[in-house]
C-alpha cells in the first residue's frame, strides 16, 4: 500500500486553529495505541466481530489521515472478519505499523 | 440553531464540533458518544438538529431514528454509504454527509437544514416505504424497481442485480441487500441466490428459471420455496 498518512485534512479544518490541531492529535495518540491493542486482544481470541468493530473504528483514522487505500482495505477486512476470516491479517498490521510510525513522528 | 452530536468516535464528534463552530448561527448544546443519553436529553431539551452517527455499537442511529417520538432535524453522518439510503425513508432526515467530511459539503447540509426548518412542521410518521430500492454505483445512489428485479447474486465482495433490462455490480452483501427486500416479492433460494419468485418461469429440480437465468435450489431453501408457491 502507497498511503502515506498526513494531516492535511485536519489542517484544512483548523485554518490556523491551532487548539483544534492539538486536540484532534491528541484524541489520536491517546485512541490509536488503545484500539490496536483492543485489535491484537480480540484478534489473538477469535472474536472476530468484536476485531470488525475495532476495525470499522481505525477505518475512520485512516480516512482522516488520507488514507485512502488503507480505508478501503480496512472496509473489506471488516466484512471479512464478520465472516469469521482473519487471513488479512498481517497486511492490516502493516498498515498499523506505517500509523503507528507517523504518529510517533507528530 | 441548537445542535447535539452524537458519535462513539471522539475523533469524529471534534471534527463536527470544528465544522460547526465554522457557522455562526450552529450552537452545539452537547456532545454524546451514545444515542440512549442523547434521547434523555433530547426530552428535556429543544434541538434544532442533530448530527447522527448511523454505525454505533449497540443502541445505532437508525434505532435512534425510530424511537423519537417529536424528531428535530436529523443529519446523518457515515462512512458507508449504503446506510444513506435510510435518508430517504424519514421526512425529518434533511441529509446525509460522507466522512470524511469537508467544510463545503457541510455549508449545503447547513443551508438544506436551514430550508427544511423553515417549511412547516413535518409529519413524524415514517413514509411509506417504497417500491424502489437505491443502490450505490460509483457514488451515485441508482434507482431500481423492486418488482424490475428478477435476481441477486453474490459475487465475492459484491452483488450482481439483474433486472428485466439491465445488470448493477454493488459493492455489499446478500445479507444487507436481503434486508431491504419485502419478503413478498424475494426469497433466497441458495447462499449466493435471491430471486423474485414471482418472477419465476418454471422449477426443476435442483434449479428454477427466471428470464433466461437458471438458479441453483440449495437442499435447505427448497422447501419454504415450495411453501411459497401457489401449488396446484
Amino acid at each position: 500500500m502507497n498511503d502515506k498518512p498526513n494531516l492535511n485534512y485536519i489542517d484544512e479544518l483548523a485554518e490556523g486553529d491551532v487548539a483544534f490541531r492539538e486536540k484532534f492529535i491528541g484524541i489520536i495518540k491517546t485512541e490509536f495505541p488503545l484500539e490496536r491493542e483492543e485489535y491484537m486482544d480480540h484478534l489473538k481470541n477469535q472474536r472476530f466481530k468484536e476485531t470488525a468493530m475495532v476495525v470499522h473504528k481505525m477505518k475512520h483514522k485512516f480516512n482522516i489521515l488520507s488514507m485512502q487505500e488503507a480505508y478501503g482495505f480496512a472496509v473489506r477486512y471488516e466484512e471479512e472478519l464478520l465472516e469469521g476470516n482473519s487471513g488479512m491479517d498481517s497486511s492490516f498490521k502493516a498498515i498499523l505499523q506505517v500509523v503507528d510510525t507517523y504518529i510517533e513522528s507528530i | 440553531m441548537n445542535c447535539i452530536i452524537i458519535d462513539d468516535e471522539t475523533a469524529a464528534r471534534a471534527i463536527v464540533g470544528q465544522l460547526c463552530t465554522k457557522v455562526p448561527e450552529l450552537h452545539i448544546l452537547q456532545e454524546f458518544d451514545n444515542a440512549i443519553e442523547a434521547i434523555k436529553f433530547l426530552n428535556q431539551q429543544e434541538v434544532d438538529v442533530v448530527f447522527l452517527d448511523i454505525h454505533m455499537p449497540g443502541f445505532t442511529g437508525i434505532d435512534f431514528v425510530q424511537t423519537l417520538k417529536n424528531p428535530p432535524k436529523i443529519v446523518l453522518t457515515t462512512s458507508d454509504t449504503e446506510f444513506a439510503i435510510a435518508a430517504y425513508e424519514y421526512e425529518f432526515i434533511v441529509d446525509y454527509l460522507v466522512k470524511p467530511i469537508t467544510f463545503e459539503r457541510f455549508e449545503k447540509c447547513i443551508q438544506k437544514v436551514k430550508k427544511s426548518l423553515s417549511q412547516k412542521p413535518v409529519s413524524t410518521a415514517m413514509v411509506e416505504p417504497t417500491s424502489d430500492l437505491y443502490i450505490n454505483i460509483d457514488r451515485r445512489l441508482i434507482k431500481i424497481r423492486l418488482d424490475e428485479i428478477l435476481v441477486i447474486e453474490a459475487e465475492g465482495d459484491y452483488i450482481k442485480v439483474k433486472t428485466e433490462k439491465e445488470e448493477h455490480r454493488v459493492h455489499t452483501t446478500l445479507k444487507k441487500i436481503k434486508e431491504k427486500l419485502p419478503d413478498n416479492l424475494f426469497l433466497q433460494i441458495h447462499r449466493s441466490y435471491i430471486i423474485n419468485f414471482t418472477k419465476i418461469i418454471d422449477i426443476e429440480d435442483n434449479s428454477v428459471l427466471i428470464a433466461k437465468n437458471v438458479v441453483p435450489i440449495s437442499r435447505s431453501n427448497r422447501p419454504e420455496l415450495m411453501r411459497r408457491l401457489n401449488l396446484l
